[in-house]
């Protein structure tokens, strides 16, 4: 009897061991989902609680002829300049297909601030200029990409200057000035078909309060 | 009752004397179109310093429907299926899509929209069937495929014997008669473009276009004996050297080809003539900026061609043509591959009191197939406006030593192209024009931009991007000895013709 009782208890605890064991990782492996990407799958339910919004960012068209403006979705932030390091940080990214991207590769964002006058500054990294490819209209396309972004989104800003690794530079190649902060400049950009008008979208900032 | 007729009575004093200057003035000289049909007169208006054109001409000269969209607050041309809008508060139109800039937005005087000139070539060239062209020193607008080259004239020597070169540009066969104290050059072309001195010099009275509208007469004067003309073709331009001797002494028997005309123009120096001189005042130095050098390569080909070598070379070759044949002084920011920094290729500009500035770059885009020249000049934001209107107002009269007076100019050093940008345009303009004689250019032939380089130059600038050294058939071409002269002959065209803008307008 007691001998019995041993086994039923055994067998229990056995059976607890393994429901624990199949719920923890047995259930991946009879699903069929490897580890890796269910954890890639168990990403997204967090990114999908940060609240998104629509942008317009700057790519080369597929003619490398012009910027083209395409809407995106970017993180919502609290406030102009919160929002303004979004919608940067997106820009800065590689284009989505069948764009180009007219960043340097490795270019990142290190700070982001606008000034009484509504002049906004976008601090980038050096990369910026070490590894841009040179040439006068490659480069009017990389500081207009950053102009607009900034511009066809945050509708108080109205000008923007470039600086690079925190200071204020004469170009980014030797050609266009970035001595002072440049307005949008439309011959550069081309409507993109598949979006309609490109800047008479709602701007983002005009939903946002201002930042402190 | 009595003060409100009077006030009423001034308003409209004040509207009737305000009204010549919100119709506009008409341009010196009328804009003529030139087609299969034959040429026409256009009508224009000079509004605020730019030359616009109604748009019911516009819709008549080219079968185009127009229509003001109230809605949208603009106007739209629509030909062949295809719709430009224009902005009526903005300085651009959209093109199937694509924004165009304009000079000026479109302006309403009285019941008729007015647009500017520059639209037709940028906006309604693209859309329409046969090549629309506008060749701004010329006061010409072509439409259709026409030979239409530019022929200009100079005395290069009063004499006796005077000595007179005709160029033709690109070359066309041409045939030389004399006729009644007359030589006349018959050009096989549709029609010409022509910038002839307006005054002769020695033996030659005058250079003129004759009745026939393709040849061109040289009138010589009563003391005139034997002239001679030799055409020959030189880097894609005929070149009609002209002697003319005085009359030979009664006991003479000299033939009529004892004049040699030189195989070149004289060099710079060699004869004095009035027309010369009158030319270095307005175009003595011209400073050519080989862009980059030393470590700054610049765009780097695929093939390991670096911008800062193609730019030198162009440099070189241009310096030799415009110092040999017009005799001006030329200035290269860089001799050899050394780094300039770009504040001290402007000061060297303006040190040297350059009256044209040049800078010649190879250009790069993010995706390969991009080909093609392009010209720039620079594009004024607020700032750079704000800059160009205290120059114009802040000059100040300061009296200096003797009695006389000195007017001094306040001009922001770091902008001091702010006050040429019209010039400068005008210069991009006749670039553009020299340059699709000879190479192939971009879709943006022409552009506004805020180029470091031609900020801080006091005089007219503009910079050319030659080739894409991203696109590697273009590599390829940017090393060729032909394509390099090809760039360097269409320069020089495009400095001689500026010149002659400069001579019409009768200052820098």
């Amino acid at each position: 009897m007691i001998r019995r009782q041993y086994i039923l208890t055994g067998a229990g605890i056995l059976l607890v061991g393994l429901l624990a064991w199949a719920v923890n990782r047995g259930l991946d492996q009879l699903i069929g989902i490897r580890p890796e990407s269910a954890q890639a799958v168990s990403e997204p339910p967090a990114l999908l609680d940060v609240p998104q919004i629509t942008a317009t960012l700057f790519y080369s068209s597929t003619d490398g002829q012009a910027l083209v403006p395409v809407r995106q979705d970017v993180a919502l932030a609290e406030g102009l300049v919160p929002q303004g390091r979004e919608i940067l940080t997106a820009q800065l990214q590689g284009a989505p297909p069948p764009y180009t991207s007219v960043i340097p590769e490795g270019t990142q964002l290190r700070a982001f601030y606008v000034t009484e006058r509504g002049d906004a500054f976008v601090d980038l990294s050096l990369e910026a200029t070490s590894r841009h490819p040179g040439g006068s209209f490659a480069e009017l396309l990389t500081v207009y990409a950053i102009v607009h972004a900034v511009t066809a989104n945050l509708a108080t800003i109205q000008r923007v200057q470039i600086l690079i690794d925190g200071r204020e530079t004469d170009t980014l190649a030797g050609h266009v000035d970035l001595r002072r902060p440049l307005e949008q400049n439309l011959s550069l950009v081309r409507q993109a078909p598949a979006t309609g008008p490109a800047l008479d979208i709602p701007r983002i900032d005009e939903v946002l309060a201002p930042s402190p | 009752m009595r003060g409100t007729a009077l006030f009423s009575l001034a308003v409209l004093v004040f509207l009737l004397a305000s009204l010549p200057q919100a119709q506009g003035t008409a341009p010196a000289t009328p804009l003529t179109l030139l087609s299969r049909e034959g040429r026409r007169a256009v009508p224009t208006i000079v509004l605020n310093g730019r030359e616009l054109i109604a748009l019911d001409e516009v819709a008549a000269l080219f079968q185009a429907t127009v229509r003001e969209d109230t809605l949208a607050g603009g106007i739209t041309i629509t030909y062949g299926g295809q719709i430009i809008v224009i902005s009526n508060d903005q300085p651009m139109a959209s093109v199937s899509g694509r924004m165009i800039a304009l000079p000026s937005p479109a302006a309403r005087l009285g019941n008729r929209w007015f647009v500017p000139l520059e639209l037709l070539p940028r906006a309604l060239a693209p859309i329409y069937e046969v090549p629309i062209v506008l060749r701004v020193v010329s006061r010409l607008l072509i439409v259709g495929d026409l030979r239409v080259p530019r022929v200009t004239g100079r005395i290069d020597s009063a004499g006796p014997p005077t000595r007179a070169t005709i160029e033709i540009s690109p070359a066309a066969p041409v045939s030389v008669t004399t006729e009644a104290g007359r030589l006349l050059v018959r050009i096989d072309a549709d029609a010409l473009d022509v910038g002839l001195p307006p005054d002769g010099a020695g033996l030659i009275e005058q250079m003129r276009q004759d009745d026939q509208p393709t040849t061109v007469a040289i009138v010589l004067a009563g003391l005139a004996g034997a002239a001679r003309a030799v055409p020959t073709e030189v880097d894609g331009i005929t070149r009609i050297t002209i002697g003319v001797a005085g009359v030979a002494a009664p006991s003479s028997t000299a033939a009529p080809t004892a004049i040699a005309p030189p195989a070149v123009a004289p060099s710079a120096g060699a004869i004095t003539v009035p027309l010369q001189a009158r030319s270095g005042a307005l175009l003595r130095t011209i400073v050519i900026d080989p862009g980059h050098g030393g470590n700054d390569v610049g765009v780097r080909g695929a093939r390991g061609t670096e911008e800062k070598a193609i730019t030198l070379d162009v440099a070189r070759r241009l310096r030799t043509l415009i110092e040999t044949r017009l005799g001006i002084r030329v200035i290269l920011t860089r001799e050899d591959d050394r780094a300039v920094l770009l504040d001290e290729r402007a000061a060297l500009a303006n040190n040297s009191k350059a009256d044209l500035f040049l800078s010649l770059h190879m250009n790069a885009a993010p995706v390969a197939t991009v080909a093609g020249a392009e010209v720039f000049y620079l594009r004024l934001d607020r700032e750079g406006e704000d800059a160009r209107r205290a120059a114009a107002s802040e000059a100040v009269a300061l009296p200096v030593l003797g009695g006389e007076g000195r007017t001094i100019d306040f001009i922001r050093w770091d902008l001091a192209q702010a006050r040429h940008v019209d010039g400068s345009e005008v210069f991009a303009g006749i670039l553009e024009e020299y340059l699709r004689a000879r190479v192939v250019m971009s879709r943006r032939p022409r552009q506004d931009a805020p180029l470091r380089v031609l900020a801080g130059v006091d005089m007219p600038a503009a910079s050319i991007e030659m080739a894409y050294l991203s696109n590697p058939e273009q590599e390829q071409l940017a090393l060729s000895e032909d394509y390099q002269n090809s760039l360097a002959q269409a320069m020089y065209d495009a400095v001689v013709s500026f010149r002659a803008y400069l001579e019409g307008r009768g200052a820098p």
